[in-house]
């Protein structure tokens, strides 16, 4: 599922406040992780764009980029970690459970199942997600350093009510298109009997998964036209220099 | 007698809800929720959180009006908790379900397995002495909700059990489909693992069923005191030297004790997930301990002795 955000208004108080009891590590750090993060999903942008100009087609886009795909969404792992010892003010669960669902799209859908790498669908949730992590990571990177553009701060509070629908839709559609190839392979199954005494059926597993996204989707879009309706109501009584 | 004025605002939006006048100075906040309630019959009293301070902490139902920070006119704030149900009603429901669930797929009802298995009973003895050690824990369970257990509060908010029955059905089901099924694999060591799985079952069955009793004797009827628990002449409490939630270290045991008779990985999981759950509830009680009363013992762990 695309990213969403712990309250953004309260990171921002919190950072201005948090800074001198914040060690000065745990800052070069962050700011450290971010602007790399940032340059990534830069690197992933430019190298798709450069791939469709090329080539004209998005056959074969996600296996030119599928390496520095793994490897930057999987890094963002430590984000999980940022939450657990402190450093960063968000749930840990939260966190967790998002980075798990780009993990699980990542490894165990279009890494995993070849014949629907060429798929329109993969195309939309790429772009979504590379628009949705360079505004993300350039939003924290220059919170960081105490100075946000304004045009940044808009991107990241208001691209997401497009953004955030796209890449579910492109998701959902991707899972939908693998589903009849994990039923003819039978690929991640365990039947019985065996000594375990549990079995585990993928086909059904994603189909499960597919209906989560009904419970969940709306509960993390209102999150987020939550925060950014506090973010603008900020903006109004407390005029900052961007 | 000197008499107090009482104003209920709302924590939220500071609207005046109710005013009270000629309110004796011993009547206990419990009293002003029941007088609250007459004008808002819709809050009843379990409902209620009244408090000092809009975004406080809510008074009990015990404090007494004249020995709160108040001055002869009262304002307190109040928050509606929500639609509330007695955890009574909560544990009775959440029990019987996997009482019966797990029941449905021992005598294997249609629909569960293929249908020439409808009705018919599984050839491994193991099955049948889950059945029953499943079935004696949930019974136990419900009997202690009804005799033992003394609640500190009376409701909890309603959509917990709406949680809490998927998270004690959902598991049931989930664990009973494979330990009834007709292609069920019983243990690799044979009859020495489920005698000892049988055996640690009981012990903390037993074990669990002392901590209980322990922890009942501790609070007169009726009352909500708090006080440390020590270990008694049943040898099965001696355990409290070591721990400040036995019962939760016994409830896992019992647990691993099934695992290891059904050696059942759904089973294993639920075992898990109970653990994390259970050492959640023993560190906030051990801290609770620690911060109520000062001469607490200092050897105690948790829920794991000296681990966790």
């Amino acid at each position: 599922m695309a990213s969403s955000e712990e309250d953004g208004s309260v990171e921002e108080k919190e950072n201005n406040n948090k800074k001198r009891t914040k060690s000065a590590v745990a800052t070069a750090w962050l700011t450290f992780y971010n602007i790399a993060m940032t340059a990534g999903w830069l690197v992933l942008a430019m190298t798709m764009m450069r791939f469709y100009i090329q080539k004209g087609t998005h056959k074969g886009l996600y296996r030119s980029i599928a390496r520095t795909l793994k490897f930057f969404q999987t890094f963002a792992l430590v984000e999980v970690g940022h939450c657990a010892i402190g450093i960063v003010r968000t749930s840990v669960i939260v966190t967790g459970v998002q980075v798990c669902s780009r993990i699980f799209m990542v490894w165990f859908i279009t890494n995993s199942i070849r014949q629907i790498q060429n798929e329109e669908s993969v195309l939309l949730f790429l772009v979504v997600w590379t628009v949705t992590e360079i505004t993300r990571y350039s939003y924290y990177t220059f919170n960081l350093l105490n100075h946000l553009p304004y045009f940044i701060k808009w991107a990241r509070y208001n691209l997401f009510i497009v953004m955030y629908p796209l890449g579910v839709i492109g998701e959902l559609l991707t899972i939908y298109a693998a589903l009849p190839y994990v039923r003819r392979s039978g690929m991640y199954c365990m039947r019985l009997p065996n000594k375990y005494n549990v079995s585990f059926d993928y086909y059904y597993c994603l189909i499960i998964v597919m209906l989560s996204y009904i419970p969940l989707f709306p509960q993390l879009y209102f999150h987020m036209l939550r925060q950014r309706r506090k973010m603008l109501h900020g903006e109004v009584i407390v005029e900052k220099d961007d | 007698m000197k008499h107090y004025e009482v104003e209920i605002l709302d924590a939220k939006t500071k609207d005046k809800l109710c005013f009270l006048d000629k309110v004796e100075p011993n009547a206990t906040i419990g009293e002003i929720k029941s007088m609250f309630h007459k004008s808002h019959p819709q809050w009843y009293p379990a409902r209620q959180s009244i408090r000092l301070d809009p975004k406080g902490k809510s008074l009990k139902d015990e404090d007494v009006l004249q020995n709160l920070p108040v001055g002869t006119t009262a304002t307190f704030y109040f928050r509606d908790l929500g639609a509330q149900i007695s955890w009574v009603t909560v544990f009775l429901t959440e029990y019987t379900g996997p009482l019966l669930i797990y029941l449905m797929f021992y005598f294997r009802v249609p629909f569960i397995y293929a249908p020439k298995y409808d009705f018919t009973t599984s050839k491994h003895w193991v099955v049948h002495l889950a059945c029953m050690c499943h079935s004696f824990h949930y019974v136990k369970r419900l009997l202690e909700t009804l005799f033992v257990h003394r609640f500190s509060h009376g409701t909890m908010p309603l959509r917990n059990i709406f949680k809490n029955c998927s998270y004690y059905w959902g598991f049931a089901a989930w664990m009973a489909y494979y330990i009834n099924h007709p292609l069920y694999t019983p243990p690799i060591y044979g009859e020495q693992q489920i005698r000892l799985a049988l055996i640690i079952f009981l012990f903390c069955q037993i074990g669990n069923f002392s901590i209980h009793i322990a922890l009942r004797n501790l609070r007169p009827p009726g009352s909500k005191t708090r006080k440390i628990p020590y270990p008694t002449k049943n040898p099965f409490t001696w355990i409290f030297l070591l721990v400040s939630c036995p019962n939760y270290t016994y409830e896992l045991g019992s647990w691993l004790g099934f695992t290891l008779m059904t050696q059942c990985v759904p089973v294993a999981f639920f075992t898990l997930v109970g653990f994390i759950q259970m050492t959640v509830w023993a560190k906030g009680k051990h801290r609770s301990y620690l911060k109520e009363f000062r001469d607490y013992p200092p050897l105690r762990s948790p829920i794991l002795p000296f681990i966790l």
